[in-house]
């Protein structure tokens, strides 16, 4: 077993433009979309018939008999056919999980590259039988003589032909995760302006990084899209404030415009270790220095269901030496606009610093310029499982563009989840 | 005893026809009963930039285990945070309409010029009308007299009007009073307040009260019984408010030992044969009275920790129609006993270290009565007697306090013509008369070992009654 950790460098990614539900790729399946972004990767990078350390994706609504979706993505390009896959998941933090996977192996010398890839479709969506149905059918699969098998049969009514449709609640609130935000939101005394300028900023940046070229080789054109539907370069506090509100109730200061919004789409993202890199002849954008996940009792302790990445970035400070304001970027993923608001009220509140992330002071502010310079998910739209591909590959190229610096990513997750991890420049 | 009227206005049909033509609408007040919690809603902590008294709120409400809510503000977090409260946060801009407080501390110390009392205004406008039924305002501030500058005692001093002002537009038995805490007296703030926040100041609205620095603290002491342990002598103890007192101070863990005159001794012995206690028999105006007391409370309890100056009578007449033994009686049980009582018992250093002494006035005596010259001035002069002895009764480490009941609900205002009756019941900022409960349970906050850093202070139990304010 190898004592010593490598550095862990990203070399850059792709992803397809992020599409509305329903949109432009309802009729693509998940495998449709991650293999047509792992083609976009290996064109970028030359990886033809390239062995990788391993491939590893997911997504959060995923068909039953896509359990090995990744490898079967794989076995679809022209990577060569060695390269073995396997299929993760962890809610909206998977994409950001898959590459902290492949980053470990890499820094521990178990594999020297490797891919981490994110999906999701909200349009080709999985339905299941209704489970009542579900309950005679396998009556009916377990009966040994046809008299049984009829019998089973019988007990099939009309209200079980419908069908089941997966749900965007926790299971153990019942509440979806926009109500859990309008929570969150409430709470912490957000208000309907702060978010929408959030959200302004969002569409703002992202229609900039689109006109300064900064993502003409991150996004890939993916049937007839060439831009992230969802995105309204126009977008302004007088628009948004229209809006009503869709969670918290009548007085509720959330809306359709400052949530991200059902999509569809998938990212990918190529790691490697320094030599692999050199010997490939691909300059190294960053690395991958260090990652922290965390969680929260929403259930019992009624903690905020998004707030678990105000825990994970604390411990992950610590233990890389550096405080909150050591960053040249923070990637905080816009669930909602109030999400961000309330992670960073949290880190600035000495109430919460100490009586729940058990800290001696606050962990302090951060500077507004320097957060999603490049827009974030509510203004590209939020694929579940593709997010953090999308932000490690950004980031990457950012801190590329930067020259030096650092960057911290910060994601929820259902569940009361958080994925959160440093990067670095490479110098 | 009963006020009819207030009954009636409670009735659905009541409310519907009082609300319809505009008659005052007297809620009932929700009134202390043992166990409960000293706050039994949340609370919006406040405070103006660079006060001094936020972290010693935040402690008492820590104490308390009440329900904290605070703007977010760096100040008053970080003094949560202190006192451990896991202050939930709040914003008015984006609360909704029906977040409702049970009380709103605001710690007013950092105000240091008149253009910085915009303060109240920013925190109070916003969240005035969020108070809820017996709902609680309480602004802490910094006595006018250990102000460093005109400016700042100026602005110190405008607290009083705003206090009162607020106390008349609060709703549904609200009340609000205003807590002065002299410099180092930070850490003696928590028997008054926790006496502001919960139900026992029921009838207690507009108040100034002055915390001095004392010596003493209140470590380890048992907020369900602050008495425990501590004899309190109350007299005219056997009915109507005295009664109340003994068995508040019963409550409080006191053993009581009632005095009342021999014509009431049967009345006597039952009230405080229930409570436990003691009783001592005599007329305090008799010219021995004051050495027997003292005599039997060294004797019998070693001395005493609590001296409650109840009794008292009215003989009203107007001045020209007043015979002189009306003059004389009223004054020499109202005023000249409770000081013969006093300079004997300090004289023979009957009440122990930490001692109370509490004096019952009367609102008469601060805005006058016609008819009760006698009377007023008796009170009045209660008032002077507390005041001038502050000082000397202080550096023997006790205290005095005078409570200054207004309408209290007994048998003597039941027997007062309506329309008198009425006027004084609805002339007060919670439209009711008070109960003698009302008068007990601040008797009992001066009584508490906890309240030595109060001291000379005359608190009204009138419900911010128009008169005599």
């Amino acid at each position: 077993m190898n004592a010593s950790t490598r550095r862990v460098a990203v070399l850059g990614g792709t992803r397809i433009p992020f599409a509305r539900q329903n949109g432009p790729y309802a009729r693509a399946s998940n495998q449709d979309m991650l293999t047509a972004t792992l083609e976009s990767l290996i064109s970028k990078f030359a990886l033809e018939d390239e062995v990788l350390g391993e491939v590893a994706a997911g997504g959060v609504l995923k068909h039953s008999r896509d359990f090995n979706l990744t490898r079967e993505s794989v076995l679809g390009t022209r990577l060569n056919p060695h390269t073995p896959a396997y299929d993760l998941q962890q809610a909206c933090g998977t994409g950001l999980e898959a590459a902290i996977l492949v980053a470990n192996k890499i820094a521990l010398g178990q594999i020297d590259s490797g891919i981490a890839g994110g999906f999701d479709t909200t349009s080709d969506a999985p339905i299941a039988v209704n489970e009542d149905l579900r309950q005679v059918l396998l009556e009916i699969n377990r009966s040994k003589s046809n008299a049984a098998r009829l019998k089973a049969l019988a007990k099939i009514r009309p209200q079980q032909i419908v069908p089941q449709i997966p749900r965007n609640a926790e299971p153990r609130t019942g509440l979806s995760m926009g109500e859990h935000a309008a929570i969150m939101a409430k709470d912490w005394g957000i208000t309907r302006e702060e978010q929408d300028e959030l959200t302004v900023r969002s569409h703002r940046n992202l229609a900039a990084a689109y006109d300064t070229g900064f993502l003409d080789d991150l996004v890939v054109p993916f049937l007839g899209l060439e831009r992230d539907q969802n995105l309204r370069p126009d977008s302004s506090t007088e628009k948004l404030a229209k809006l009503k509100p869709v969670f918290g109730g009548e007085q509720g200061t959330m809306t359709a415009g400052n949530s991200t919004p059902l999509s569809d789409g998938a990212s990918a993202v190529l790691l490697a270790s320094e030599e692999w890199a050199a010997a490939h002849n691909l300059p190294v954008q960053a690395y991958l220095v260090d990652a922290q996940t965390a969680a929260v009792d929403h259930v019992h302790a009624r903690e905020g269901l998004l707030m678990a990445p105000t825990y994970a970035v604390p411990k992950l400070l610590e233990r890389n030496g550096l405080s909150l304001s050591d960053f040249d970027f923070y990637e905080i993923h816009e669930a909602f606009a109030s999400q961000v608001l309330c992670t960073l009220k949290a880190w600035e509140d000495p109430v919460y610093c100490r009586e729940r992330l058990g800290l001696d002071h606050e962990l302090g502010q951060i500077d507004a310029d320097k957060l999603n310079t490049h827009g974030g998910s509510l203004a590209a739209g939020h694929p579940f499982g593709a997010t953090g591909g999308r932000i490690v590959a950004g980031l990457a190229k950012a801190l590329k563009e930067n020259g030096s610096g650092r960057g911290l990513i910060s994601i929820c997750a259902a569940g009361g989840l958080g994925v959160t991890a440093i990067m670095e420049a490479a110098a | 005893m009963s006020d009819r009227y207030q009954q009636l206005v409670n009735t659905p049909i009541g409310k519907i026809v009082s609300k319809q033509i505009g008659l005052p609408n007297p809620v009932t007040l929700e009134r202390y009963e043992r166990g409960q919690p000293v706050i039994d809603g949340p609370v919006l902590l406040g405070a103006a930039p660079g006060g001094r008294l936020a972290g010693s709120a935040a402690n008492v409400l820590a104490s308390i285990e009440a329900e904290v809510h605070t703007p977010m503000l760096q100040d008053v977090r970080t003094a949560a945070a202190d006192a451990g409260l896991d202050a939930k946060v709040f914003n008015p801009d984006a609360a909704p309409e029906d977040q409702t407080f049970k009380a709103l501390v605001f710690d007013a110390s950092g105000i240091a010029d008149s253009t910085q009392l915009h303060e109240l205004w920013a925190f109070f406008g916003p969240t005035v009308r969020r108070v809820g039924r017996s709902g609680r305002v309480i602004v802490l501030g910094t006595p006018p007299a250990d102000c460093k500058t005109p400016r700042q005692a100026a602005a110190q001093r405008a607290l009083e009007g705003f206090v009162r002002s607020v106390g008349k537009e609060v709703r549904k038995g609200a009340t609000a009073q205003l807590i002065y805490v002299g410099n180092k007296a930070e850490n003696q703030i928590e028997s008054t307040l926790r006496f502001y926040l919960s139900p026992k100041s029921a009838y207690v609205s507009g108040q100034v009260v002055r915390i001095g620095a004392t010596a003493l603290d209140a470590d380890g002491i048992d907020w369900e019984v602050p008495l425990s342990g501590r004899f309190a002598m109350v007299t005219g103890a056997s009915r109507g408010i005295g009664r109340a007192i003994a068995k508040v101070l019963a409550r409080d863990g006191a053993h009581v030992i009632g005095l009342d005159v021999p014509a009431l001794e049967s009345e006597l012995e039952e009230t405080i044969g229930e409570l436990g206690g003691s009783t001592i028999v005599l007329d305090i105006t008799d010219d021995d009275a004051p050495a027997r007391i003292a005599t039997y409370l060294l004797d019998n309890h070693g001395g005493v920790d609590v001296v409650v100056h109840n009794a008292g009578v009215t003989r009203d007449k107007t001045l020209g129609r007043m015979d002189e033994s009306r003059w004389d009686s009223v004054l020499a049980i109202n005023l000249t006993a409770q000081e013969r009582i006093n300079d004997e018992l300090l004289a023979r250093e009957a009440i122990r270290e930490n001692g109370r002494i509490v004096c019952v006035s009367s609102m008469s005596g601060i805005a006058g009565n016609a008819g009760q010259t006698n009377y007023a001035a008796s009170k009045a002069g209660v008032i002077g007697m507390v005041e001038s002895m502050a000082g000397e009764v202080g550096r023997k480490g006790l205290t005095i306090n005078a409570v200054a009941p207004g309408f209290i609900e007994t048998q003597m205002t039941a027997a007062m013509p309506i329309a008198t009756r009425e006027a004084g019941r609805r002339m007060n900022s919670l439209a009711q008369g008070g109960l003698p409960v009302d008068v007990a349970e601040t008797i009992a906050w001066f009584a508490s070992p906890a309240t030595g850093g109060v001291n000379g202070n005359v608190v009204r139990v009138c419900g911010q009654s128009l008169v005599g304010a």
